[in-house]
């Protein structure tokens, strides 16, 4: 079905999580499909600072779509971890009750679970919650436990996702922001910021907290993302109130609470609080919220130490009202609203993905199978998990591997090196890709080699690196 | 995967690293140097300005001479060093602790020694270990940071610059900055003193014209891709004056909040560590919790000059070698923070012999008295003209102030500043 370098026969605004997983899943499609992305680099909106989570299932009624599709993603997890090679554990989730009071709110998450469909969900005594999790406080009362929930690198993921849909034909178009569509015959032509211009068939809106803004620009329908901000603190690996599993508060009516991750790769995050703001770009921390997630955390587990925290940062949420907004245009034609894509959008997203497939589907797109699609990413040895003698096999055929760059991280030269033929080439986007300048120096050591290694893989001068794409640079130029 | 045997190694090639196996060498020990840069000087190398080496060499050094003095010696010792090698483990077996390397050179190196110095060094606080709130931009680095980009890469951080701290690295590289054509804007210290030495806030501040503003708080950093911004606000009486705060614009902020002793390797070895100097706990030996481990330099407390890192390795060397000769250490006795100290180290003391002390003061005071109390019985009253938090003091004792130690077992001796 090819129509030329630019015409595809979907374009996909937005390449977060939702975004990704509806390239991938096109991708297994004989489609020409493009995903343009306003930033630098993909999961640099929403998708790269949230909690992490593949949720229970118990947070929400099965009146909800969002609750249909967490069920339904939380069970693909397994299966894309195989193929795709990103962090992800089940952990389990407890939901931790510390009065009398809060456990009838606990019976119901419990009985919502159990009509959601959700496996092995299991409501527990003091001592049963106390067994599963020795660090919680001794005020606990009881709780919730339901095994199949887990934790995920989401950026990760994200990455996998679209390095997997760019191996079966992706066309990834990075620094374009959509700033008009127009609608001739039966294609629409959707125009960056710059210039650059796309042909589609099929628009699909996955724009995250500017989801309105492309709405609009299309001439579909009008409404209003909001902004929710989450700020939250990591802890060092060395923290000794790591629990085994995500630690929940009892929700309110409007949020899940801020909560304890033990993230996969060994640190520990402690939020979100959740607040109204009007900059959809505001990711500025306030020395009240932090106050708040501590004490908050340490109702938990009373052991959590400020000296173990050694980053803090926000996220945003993106929410137009209590439910996702997954559906076709009824104004304008081949155009699919994927919008306000509120937690638990992660664990949904593989179902997301699925989701909008049907609707395409629903709205005229034929889809016949690539014979030839290929699932699976080539992994990337990790040094940090190779034994002494893997590492020594490794580094007598690669002696990058040998090349320590980030300490605190263990991360080598070779994996620095293959983040940036991946095409992450800021410096978040290494941090996320490899962990380097993740660690408790926060880069301190390691900044100044990753910026050498970038000049000599890319031939950037100095002055051109980013932090994170646009006006970020990390130099002012050279002596 | 290589396997190697010395009597001994040491971990880092910065100036207690050298030092230590300098003493190990002249013992007649064969012994390895590993060091994780391509070469030996650690930290040094990046501190280009002068004033070390006034207490070891006798004359105003730069960090690259007064490591070149240490190189040159250890390149004709019999010490094989390992530049570019980064120590991923050690194991404790008992007779010998073995230390895993990597390095893309020579893949994983297993090295075998009977002891083992730790000199690690130390690292730097940064942004999310002292809670600053605000956005993330671009342009915010740690002092030691800025240093290696400018010193040794030939980088330009930024032009306009807020330094927030004023630990020594802080206060030289508002004079760096200065030197390369950015303007210092201000160094902002929440406490009512300088954290950095006196010389340093005269040299690198006053001749500069650079305004410090003691008692004030970075209370938020602004700029959405870089820096555009801190807001700063005043402190009195322990409260946050926040009708008070000001905006000073900048690009880019430099962190000099203090140095924390990195002690990764030392915690997987099971070492004990102190809480309040983050380093290793030792004893009148150097040694650390785990036998034939010893502890040097700014991994076992954070000093803050050089010449006295060089000191204290050469001992630590000497104590490695005593103990690998198979001397063990006689009856010691505890040593204790009294009023105004917020360490004092090593922890323990032999009463048999002559020792050095190590103390950081929680105060600043004129005429200042260092007290010594053995068994509540002063043995020691020094006067001290000045005492501030950021200078470390240093004294010895030996065994005449400590006699009554050699005949009570459970001697404990208290160091404070009156």
């Amino acid at each position: 079905m090819k129509q030329g370098s630019d015409t595809f026969d979907v374009v996909i605004i937005g390449a977060g999580v939702s975004g990704a997983n509806i390239a991938r899943r096109l991708c297994s499609y004989e489609l020409d499909v493009a995903l343009v992305e306003k930033e630098a680099d993909v999961s640099f909106g929403i998708s790269k600072a949230n909690s992490g989570i593949v949720h229970g299932g118990f947070h929400h009624g099965s009146k909800y779509l969002k609750a249909r599709l967490e069920v339904l993603g939380a069970s693909m997890f397994d299966r894309l971890k195989a193929e795709l090679d990103f962090p992800f554990e089940r952990c389990g989730i407890v939901v931790v009750a510390l009065h009398e009071d809060e456990m009838r709110s606990v019976e119901q998450l419990y009985t919502q679970g159990v009509e959601n469909g959700v496996i092995g969900i299991e409501m527990c005594s003091r001592e049963r919650m106390l067994e599963l999790e020795p660090k919680l406080s001794s005020d606990t009362v009881g709780g919730l436990y339901a095994p199949g929930g887990g934790i995920v690198e989401p950026y990760r993921f994200v990455f996998s996702l679209v390095e997997n849909a760019q191996k079966n034909g992706l066309s990834l178009l990075t620094d374009y922001k959509v700033v008009q569509a127009r609608r001739a015959g039966e294609l629409w032509t959707v125009t960056a910021a710059d210039g650059r211009a796309v042909q589609a068939r099929y628009v699909v809106n996955a724009a995250g907290l500017f989801a309105d803004e492309v709405s609009r620009i299309f001439g579909a329908e009008e409404y209003l993302v909001h902004a929710r901000k989450g700020e939250y603190y990591l802890l060092d690996r060395q923290t000794k109130a790591k629990p085994d599993r995500v630690v929940f508060p009892v929700p309110t009516s409007v949020s899940k609470g801020m909560l304890i991750v033990p993230t996969v790769e060994g640190t520990v995050l402690i939020g979100p609080t959740a607040t109204k703001v009007d900059d959809k770009e505001d990711c500025a921390t306030t020395r009240e919220e932090l106050d708040t997630i501590l004490k908050s955390a340490r109702n938990m587990i009373p052991s959590i130490s400020e000296g173990d925290v050694i980053t803090s940062f926000a996220g945003i949420r993106s929410v137009i009202e209590e439910d996702f907004m997954i559906e076709a245009s009824a104004k304008v034609p081949a155009f699919i609203h994927v919008a306000g894509i509120q937690s638990p959008g992660l664990t949904a997203s593989p179902a997301i993905g699925e989701y909008v497939k049907d609707l395409l589907k629903k709205a005229g797109l034929r889809l016949v199978e690539k014979a030839d699609f290929d699932p699976f990413v080539r992994k990337v040895p990790r040094a940090k998990d190779l034994s002494p003698f893997e590492l020594d096999a490794l580094i007598q055929k690669d002696p990058a591997y040998g090349e320590l760059v980030c300490r605190c991280e263990r991360v080598t030269e070779a994996e620095i090196v293959e983040a940036i033929r991946r095409g992450h080439t800021t410096l978040d986007g290494i941090k996320y890709f490899t962990r380097a300048q993740m660690g408790r120096c926060q880069g301190g050591f390691c900044t100044y080699k990753i910026l050498k290694i970038i000049m000599r893989e890319t031939g950037m001068k100095a002055g051109e690196i980013t932090k994170r794409g646009g006006a970020s640079t990390v130099l002012r130029g050279e002596l | 995967m290589k396997e190697l045997q010395f009597d001994s190694a040491v971990i880092g090639g910065g100036a207690a690293g050298m030092a230590a196996a300098l003493e190990l060498s002249a013992r007649g020990l064969s012994c390895a140097v590993i060091e994780r840069e391509d070469e030996l000087g650690g930290i040094l190398m990046q501190c280009i300005h002068n004033g070390f080496g006034l207490i070891e060499f006798n004359e105003e050094l730069s960090g690259p001479e007064f490591a070149q003095r240490l190189e040159e010696k250890v390149r004709s010792a019999a010490i094989t060093p390992f530049c570019g090698a980064t120590v991923i483990e050690v194991e404790d077996n008992g007779e010998h602790k073995v230390i895993s390397c990597v390095s893309g050179a020579w893949g994983v190196i297993r090295i075998k020694a009977r002891a083992v110095v730790l000199a690690m060094g130390c690292r730097e606080r940064n942004r999310g270990n002292i809670r600053i709130p605000g956005s993330r931009p671009a342009g915010v680095f740690t002092a030691g940071l800025a240093q290696r980009l400018v010193n040794i890469e030939g980088y330009i951080p930024g032009k306009d610059v807020v330094i927030i701290g004023s630990g020594d690295i802080g206060l030289i590289m508002a004079r760096r900055m200065s030197w390369i054509g950015c303007k210092v804007h201000a160094v902002v210290e929440i406490l009512p003193y300088p954290s950095g030495l006196t010389r340093n806030i005269v040299q690198c501040l006053k001749d500069f014209g650079i305004p410090l503003y003691l008692s004030h708080l970075t209370t938020n950093i602004y700029g959405q891709d870089r820096v555009e911004g801190v807001e700063v606000t005043p402190i009195e009486n322990g409260a946050l004056m926040f009708d008070r705060s000001f905006r000073i614009p900048c690009d880019t902020v430099l962190l000099s909040v203090g140095l924390v002793p990195e002690n990764e390797l030392s915690r997987s070895l099971g070492i004990d560590l102190s809480p309040m100097t983050n380093g290793p706990w030792v004893d009148s030996t150097l040694m650390t919790s785990v036998p034939g481990v010893f502890a040097c330099g700014n991994v076992l407390h954070v000093h803050d000059l050089v010449d006295f890192v060089v000191e204290e390795a050469r001992r630590a060397g000497s104590f490695a070698a005593d103990w690998l000769a198979g001397r063990r250490k006689d009856k010691e006795l505890r040593v204790k923070a009294g009023s105004n100290v917020r360490y004092v180290t090593p922890g323990r003391l032999d009463p048999a012999r002559d020792n050095k002390l190590y103390l950081r003061t929680l105060i600043v005071k004129n005429d200042a008295v260092l007290e010594v109390r053995l068994n509540n019985k002063t043995v020691r009253s020094q006067k001290k003209s000045h005492v501030q938090p950021s200078e470390m003091i240093s004294f010895n004792l030996g065994p005449s102030e400590l006699a009554a130690a050699r005949e009570s077992p459970d001697s404990v001796l208290e160091v404070s500043i009156l």
